[in-house]
């Protein structure tokens, strides 16, 4: 238990975090090795955790029937994957696959969510945390739609 | 002998080489006399006889013999110069404008950020910061394109790549399962670069929208605005600044430009219709 304190302490996502906010995130984690090539998680699965990469590189990718997945967003090391734990009725929208053999930190959601139903202090900097990522995520994915170097 | 500016050179095309399905880089060499110097980061205007004048900029090597440029099949113009063969003949008046701070950014470090077609323009300056690499910090290359199959001068950064002296990452807006990159867009991997912000100068082209993404990635990662050098596009007709269809505020971009720094656009550089 000890390592994964420090392990989710020293996790650029947490970097200045409240000693005794990261205690109680550290509390709802647990180790993951995901080889090269299997999934964290697929579409429509619960979204019962979210993902702290600690090494490798996860590839996010939506399938079209009957074509072959599209990588939409890569992710490596100090990034997080996952917001879906956040929302109703937290489900994935996408599948997300190691790339490479991936360590990473998942936090489970349930356990969370309702800690920081319990300590709004602890809610309110996890969502400080989350949304600057999600507005920026949302930013990028406006400048890819936007097919910027198609021919015009 | 006054020289009339409007009055393009005969150059003969000597290697055709296609890069995409729609782009291909042509190596002219003039006629008569020696090809004039450049900057990295001017332009030419190429006359395709019989059909029209473009502004294309210069995509080779200083030090080379002729003018290298990489045109991409867009509009009448440039698919005929496009589909030109060896042995053409092409019109050139230039070089225009303002060329990249090549210069000024010893010393410190550099990061080269291209989006696309961008690549091309700051590819001479790229041969420049490694034909000069002690004078330079760290040196990083960030590039973003539409997908692995329509990567501009694949065979060279994949060169780049093998170097020990300079990183370079790429990323790509949309991947199959068989690439090993980034996926995202290009401002993502300014974060994840090594530089020293304030002694750093950032050389950026590539498509407007993606130049202002990559212009706040930049200040939010603390280059100063001065720092930041821009290669602005615009409708080049007359390269010397007398008609008037390249105005860009205040500015003519291609006298006062392609080549703009950053602090001295910032109050127009997101207004529309300017």
């Amino acid at each position: 238990m000890e390592g994964l304190e420090r392990i989710v302490k020293e996790h650029p996502f947490f970097a200045g975090f409240a000693p005794a906010h990261a205690d109680l995130v550290a509390g709802c984690a647990r180790n993951h090795r995901f080889d090269a090539g299997s999934y964290l998680f697929h579409e429509g699965e619960a979204a019962n955790e979210f993902f702290l990469i600690r090494h490798g590189r996860v590839a996010l990718e939506i399938v079209q029937p009957g074509k072959p997945p599209i990588v939409f967003e890569t992710l490596g090391p100090g990034e997080i994957v996952g917001a879906s734990w956040l929302v109703p009725p937290y489900r994935w929208m996408f599948d997300a696959r190691a790339m490479e053999m991936t360590r990473a930190i998942g936090i489970d959601a349930a356990c969370l969510r309702g800690k920081c139903d319990a300590d709004h202090d602890l809610g309110y900097e996890m969502m400080q945390r989350f949304l600057p990522v999600m507005v920026k995520r949302l930013h990028a994915t406006r400048l890819q739609i936007l097919d910027v170097y198609g021919k015009r | 002998m006054t020289i009339d500016p409007f009055l393009p050179a005969l150059y003969r095309v000597d290697g055709a080489r296609r890069e995409l399905s729609d782009t291909v880089t042509l190596t002219i060499a003039p006629m008569a006399g020696a090809r004039p110097a450049f900057q990295p980061g001017q332009f030419n205007m190429l006359y395709a006889f019989g059909v029209g004048e473009v502004a294309i900029s210069m995509s080779g090597d200083v030090e080379a013999g002729g003018f290298v440029h990489t045109v991409r099949d867009v509009g009448a113009v440039s698919r005929a110069i496009a589909a030109m063969e060896v042995g053409a003949t092409i019109g050139v008046r230039g070089p225009f404008g303002t060329g990249w701070p090549v210069k000024e950014a010893e010393g410190g470090d550099v990061l080269v950020i291209a989006g696309g077609l961008g690549l091309a323009p700051l590819r001479p300056a790229i041969y420049h910061l490694l034909a000069n690499r002690g004078r330079y910090g760290r040196v990083t290359i960030l590039f973003g394109t539409r997908n692995p199959a329509d990567m501009l001068y694949r065979h060279e950064i994949e060169d780049w790549r093998r170097r020990l002296d300079l990183d370079i990452d790429v990323t790509v807006d949309h991947a199959d399962q068989d690439w090993r990159g980034n996926v995202g867009v290009v401002p993502n991997l300014v974060p994840k670069a090594a530089f020293d912000p304030e002694e750093t100068v950032a050389m950026v082209c590539g498509p407007e929208v993606m130049m202002r993404f990559t212009v706040a990635a930049l200040a939010e990662a603390g280059v100063p605005a001065d720092r930041i050098h821009l290669s602005m596009e615009r409708n080049m007709k007359c390269a010397i600044g007398l008609c008037g269809h390249c105005q860009f505020g205040p500015t003519f971009v291609c006298k006062d430009g392609p080549v703009m720094r950053y602090d001295r656009i910032a109050g127009i550089f997101a207004t529309r219709e300017i």
